[in-house]
């Protein structure tokens, strides 16, 4: 790890927006669960870290349409707090399925949703790794891809070869992108808001990039609007042990139904793409048709096809298409 | 209440400094003017290094030196670094030369005043090589498989074969015929290997989280070519070894060479990352049977075939088909072992070393056999019993398997097991019952102990051991204060220190087995000029009393037949002088070894909960019962075995070091991706121990119980996913992918 100076970021966003002006090439701080990691591996080199992590941004309120959740609110809390139970349960269960109790503690949710992949060949900067150092080359594609994405890999141009099959990690996100949150940004000119569907990337030609957030904004809320359908959810996490691993396949899964008709429906699945993958076409088609296990099937091969399974990973199609009739089995029996 | 000495679930006497912190690991030692290393490893498997450049790194401030293998000090032993016929004595990596043999190798150490400044100076080294291709592992090469000079224990045969093999193989009516397969485990004891190192003079100290203080001690001596006795090691605690602080890796000796480069105290710890290749690992194996037998289940034939690996440098061999030659009675059978040399890390011994991959394969084996013959497993292993050693020729000191088969099955509740594959079901989860039968040889080494009664009537031991988390310092104490019947907390230990009597490596479970017989006969020895002290004393009530009748409890040598007639210790040795007794005493084993065959035994038994669609398995129950002599503490001995199951369970469903084909390199080097068992992973978990008395093993009375947990916990899992899902897995570790293939 290379050395480096850690100066508090002020009172507000705008403090720390400032700050990151003077010093561009700083990073921002808060629970240091990825950041520390990934400069302990030799990947993020800063000279300069800005502490934001006592900046008042922790709430958890109600707002005209839902709940809205501070950037620096930590993870624990967030799965403990009695709104968010009640109201989107499918968000604690993401966040208690993810990580161990005292990396929740410590970490975000604005960190959580920058935290990058356990691509093996990201973590080991011996080796190649376009999303590291761009251009070097994948050293997943050919290599140990067992754990990599089989969606969304295809590169920008058919004449470029595919750059990246790394996935994002995160069980939070997945559970997000099913609950169309909305992360709320404040940047030098002022803020914007990003659903979160778009927030994270496919890796195209530039898989250097995860998410559309500029270098020179910092994420302040996230914002959970209440659905139109009172409905259920559930999350379900495959891995190779019961607790502290990441996902092999999860599905976040929401249903409204109404006489055994569904009337709304979605669908994210985890560990299979660069991003959270859902495709709002296939929800759309859910609605409808019976909350049946023949609809499930169809809606998971829907989303499952055009994957493309490397040497190691063939076996996340069949087992991302049995999770999700399983988590929308469960959801469907609550 | 009067606490009884042995057996008793005593705390151990370090619990409290475990737990509030104030026990001082290898790496909490600090010494003025110290400097930290941290090694630079390598990004090649295969070649030569070129150049090292530490321009960048000598600029940072704090920077002390680079060692590499153009300024490390040369070894005046070095011709001692080289394969031989020691387990432990791996061939180390200590920058005699440029070569490079596996990728993660050490080649250079940054030395700063602070660790910040020498992880950082350690970043900026830029080595440039000249690489050679790589040398694949298994199951690459396995058609250039050679055979190994020697097995790690050199008494085990390299080959051996029994009786007739076409007869054995042409009386079967039911055979099976398959290949086996574990893969490559890497050690990652929770506590880091570590070191601090100073020379005074041509005196070297060492803080070093070693199983060996003695065999360390006589490790450096020789590799720097100077008498053992300028050399002191010191381990008050480590946070477990399982075999890779038992070698004294590469580590070892780089500390030292690097205080002496420096000429100031050197701490050395290793990243997590760096374990991964140079403190040894679990060799992966490719392992075919072939077992045969009649249509009432009795074996009549056994071949069991194993490649290994080793690396390129080195000499050792996976023992992975001992256990095969001995555990069921089949007069004919046959057990090879070969290896292929690899650029990879040192193999070397891990827990229950051949047996934990062996015994998976056999237990496997058998358990396939039972079921096309239509027995249950345990009937089948019952069929087969061997009431001697069929490999040696010889009784048993001591065998109550069939004992631990029974109770363990009981207590299990295999009666409700229904037979059929795939009978048993709850929801979305397939349940299944399997057991495997386990076994560890008793290992014994040579040992020496003081003990010394003091006039107060307390009691001191000395011997040169060490704790490795397994609570061995508190049994020490145990087995002085039985013998004088005191309460343990009378005997006061000094351990862990190579100042005092040479002692065994604590490997192999020989710790207690070796040392606790040299603690038990000094003790004794002592208590025997006690009893002469008494009945030479025409002051003492026990004067010309024969030494038969007289008997010690509670501190007290008394009468047998009157108890009241008699004294305690203390008022005997303060009217002789007031001076201590003591006695220093070797021990090691006598010709039983060559008339007995001495093992521990067990049976594991597991229940298993399989969701077939999404390939999840998890253990719903786990249950060990084993004999192994004389249990001298409940609680820590139940530890061993518990400890020992769950790391069956990583082995049979987690553990896998994944290495890159094309550039030899661990691709799991940590602990988010190298995965082993949570507590959720495993619900309910127990172990007990069936009685078992044996006087002719040891004059400790005990066998080893630090690895037989693991040994047969491998296959019972394996056995217990075949009963839920009616698929045979023969390829760990036993993960979603290959539950999925396998649907």
């Amino acid at each position: 790890m290379k050395n480096f100076d850690l100066i508090e970021a002020g009172n507000g966003a705008a403090d720390a927006l400032r700050l990151l002006g003077t010093n561009p090439a700083a990073r921002f701080i808060a629970g240091g669960t990825n950041l520390v990691d990934l400069m302990k591996y030799g990947i993020e080199n800063p000279d300069t870290l800005l502490d934001i992590s006592r900046l008042t941004m922790t709430q958890i309120e109600k707002t005209a349409t839902g709940l809205r959740i501070g950037a620096l609110a930590r993870n624990s809390d967030v799965a403990a707090n009695e709104l968010v139970g009640k109201q989107f349960p499918l968000l604690s269960e993401a966040l208690l399925a993810g990580a161990s109790p005292q990396l929740r503690n410590m970490a975000t949710m604005g960190g959580n949703l920058m935290q990058r992949t356990r691509c093996h060949y990201f973590y080991d900067i011996s080796t190649p790794c376009n999303k590291r150092a761009p251009g070097s080359g994948c050293g997943a594609i050919g290599g140990y891809n067992r754990t990599h994405a089989i969606l969304g890999t295809e590169p920008a141009s058919a004449a470029t070869t595919i750059q990246c099959i790394a996935t994002n990690p995160s069980d939070m996100n997945v559970a997000l992108s099913a609950l169309d949150a909305v992360v709320q940004v404040q940047g030098p000119n002022g803020t914007r808001s990003i659903p979160l569907i778009d927030f994270h990337r496919l890796p195209g030609n530039t898989p250097q990039r995860d998410t559309v957030l500029e270098a020179n904004e910092l994420i302040t809320a996230i914002d959970l609007p209440m659905p139109k359908m009172v409905g259920k959810s559930h999350y379900l996490k495959v891995r190779d042990r019961a607790s502290y691993a990441f996902a092999l396949v999860s599905v976040a899964a929401r249903l409204a139904v109404e006489n055994g008709i569904i009337t709304e429906a979605r669908i994210a699945l985890g560990g299979v793409a660069h991003k959270p993958w859902r495709l709002p076409d296939v929800e759309q088609q859910m609605v409808g048709k019976q909350a049946t296990e023949t609809t499930f099937r169809e809606a998971a091969r829907q989303l499952l096809a055009g994957a493309k399974p490397h040497e190691h990973n063939a076996f996340k199609i069949e087992l991302a298409e049995s999770a999700i009739v399983r988590a929308l089995q469960t959801v469907a029996a609550k | 209440m009067a606490k009884k000495l042995i057996g008793d679930p005593l705390d151990r006497i370090d619990g409290k400094q475990k737990v509030t912190g104030s026990a001082r690991y290898s790496a909490d030692i600090k010494r003025p003017d110290m400097v930290h290393g941290v090694l630079v490893m390598s990004t090649i498997a295969n070649g030569r290094i070129q150049k090292i450049d530490t321009a960048e790194t000598m600029k940072l401030p704090g920077i002390v030196a680079v060692m590499s293998h153009e300024n490390a000090p040369k070894l005046a032993g070095i011709d001692k670094n080289k394969t031989t016929e020691v387990a432990t004595d791996r061939v180390l990596q200590v920058f005699q030369d440029n070569r490079v043999h596996y990728n993660n190798q050490p080649i250079a150490m940054v030395l700063a005043d602070t660790y910040e400044r020498a992880v950082e100076g350690a970043a900026l080294v830029r080595v440039t090589y000249d690489v050679q291709p790589l040398k694949p592992e298994l199951p690459a090469g396995m058609g250039k498989a050679e055979t190994p000079k020697n097995l790690p224990r050199i008494d085990d045969q390299v080959d051996t074969i029994r009786g007739d093999m076409k007869k054995g193989l042409s009386d079967a009516t039911a055979r099976v015929e398959e290949r086996y397969r574990t893969p490559t485990q890497t050690h990652n004891a929770l506590e880091p290997h570590a070191l601090v190192t100073f020379w005074e003079g041509d005196k070297l100290t060492m803080y070093n989280a070693t199983q060996g203080v003695s065999t360390c001690q006589k490790r450096v001596a020789e590799l720097f070519g100077m008498p053992k006795e300028n050399v002191r090691v010191i381990t008050q605690y480590i946070g477990g070894g399982f075999g890779s602080k038992g070698t004294h890796f590469s580590q070892t000796i780089l500390g030292p060479m690097a205080a002496k480069l420096v000429n100031k105290p050197v701490k050395l710890v290793l990243k997590r990352e760096q374990m991964f290749g140079m403190v040894g690992s679990r060799s992966a194996t490719v392992q075919q049977l072939t077992m045969g037998a009649t249509a009432d289940g009795q074996l009549t034939a056994t071949t069991h075939h194993s490649i290994t690996q080793t690396g390129d440098f080195d000499d050792f061999a996976e023992p992975a088909g001992t256990i095969t030659r001995m555990l069921y009675a089949c007069p004919n059978l046959e057990t090879t072992h070969k290896f292929i040399r690899a650029n990879i890390g040192p193999t070397a011994p891990m827990r229950a070393p051949g047996e934990a991959p062996g015994v998976f394969a056999l237990e496997s084996a058998i358990d396939e056999l039972a079921y096309k013959l239509n027995m249950d497993p345990l009937a089948m292993r019952l069929k087969n019993y061997a009431e001697t050693d069929p490999h040696k020729n010889l009784p048993f000191t001591s065998k109550s398997l069939r004992e631990c088969y029974t109770q363990g099955a009981e207590r299990f509740g295999w009666a409700k097991r229904t037979p059929q594959p795939r009978s048993m079901r709850d929801g979305n989860y397939l349940i299944g019952m399997g057991m495997g039968t386990t076994v560890y040889p008793v290992n014994r080494g040579e040992s020496t102990a003081m003990v010394r009664l003091n006039p107060d009537g307390t009691v001191q031991v000395e011997t040169a051991t060490q704790d490795l988390g397994t609570g061995t310092f508190t049994i020490m104490t145990q087995l002085a204060a039985d013998v004088f019947g005191v309460s343990p907390d009378q005997v006061t230990l000094g351990a862990g220190d190579s100042k005092y009597p040479e002692a065994v490596g604590s490997g192999g479970s020989r710790t207690t087995v070796s040392t606790g017989s040299a603690v038990t006969q000094a003790a004794q020895a002592v208590l025997k000029k006690a009893k002469k002290m008494a009945y030479s004393d025409k002051k003492s009530p026990l004067y010309a009393i024969a030494e038969a009748e007289i008997e010690v409890v509670n501190g007290r040598l008394q009468l047998n037949s009157n108890p009241k007639t008699g004294e305690p210790f203390s008022s005997l040795l303060k009217r002789n002088g007031n001076k201590p007794i003591e006695e220093t005493t070797p021990s090691k084993a006598g010709d039983e070894k060559e008339k007995y065959s001495m093992n521990a035994f067990g049976a594991i038994f597991v229940e298993v909960r399989v969701d077939e669609a999404l390939g999840e398995v998890r253990i719903s129950r786990m249950m060990g019962a084993v004999a192994a002599g004389r249990i001298l503490n409940e609680k820590t001995a139940r530890s061993q075995i518990l400890g020992g199951m769950v790391w069956g369970v990583s082995m049979a469903l987690q553990e896998h070091t994944v290495m890159d084909p094309r550039t030899g390199r661990v691709m799991n080097a940590n602990l988010a991706e190298y995965h082993v068992p949570v507590n959720a992973d495993i619900r309910d978990i127990d172990a007990f121990f069936v009685e078992e008395k044996d006087d002719i093993a040891n004059p400790a009375g005990v066998k080893g119980i630090g690895e037989i947990g693991i040994v047969g916990s491998v296959s019972a899992i394996a056995n217990a996913i075949y009963h839920a899902t009616g698929k045979r897995h023969r390829d760990l570790p036993i993960t979603v992918d290959k539950m999925l293939v396998m649907k």
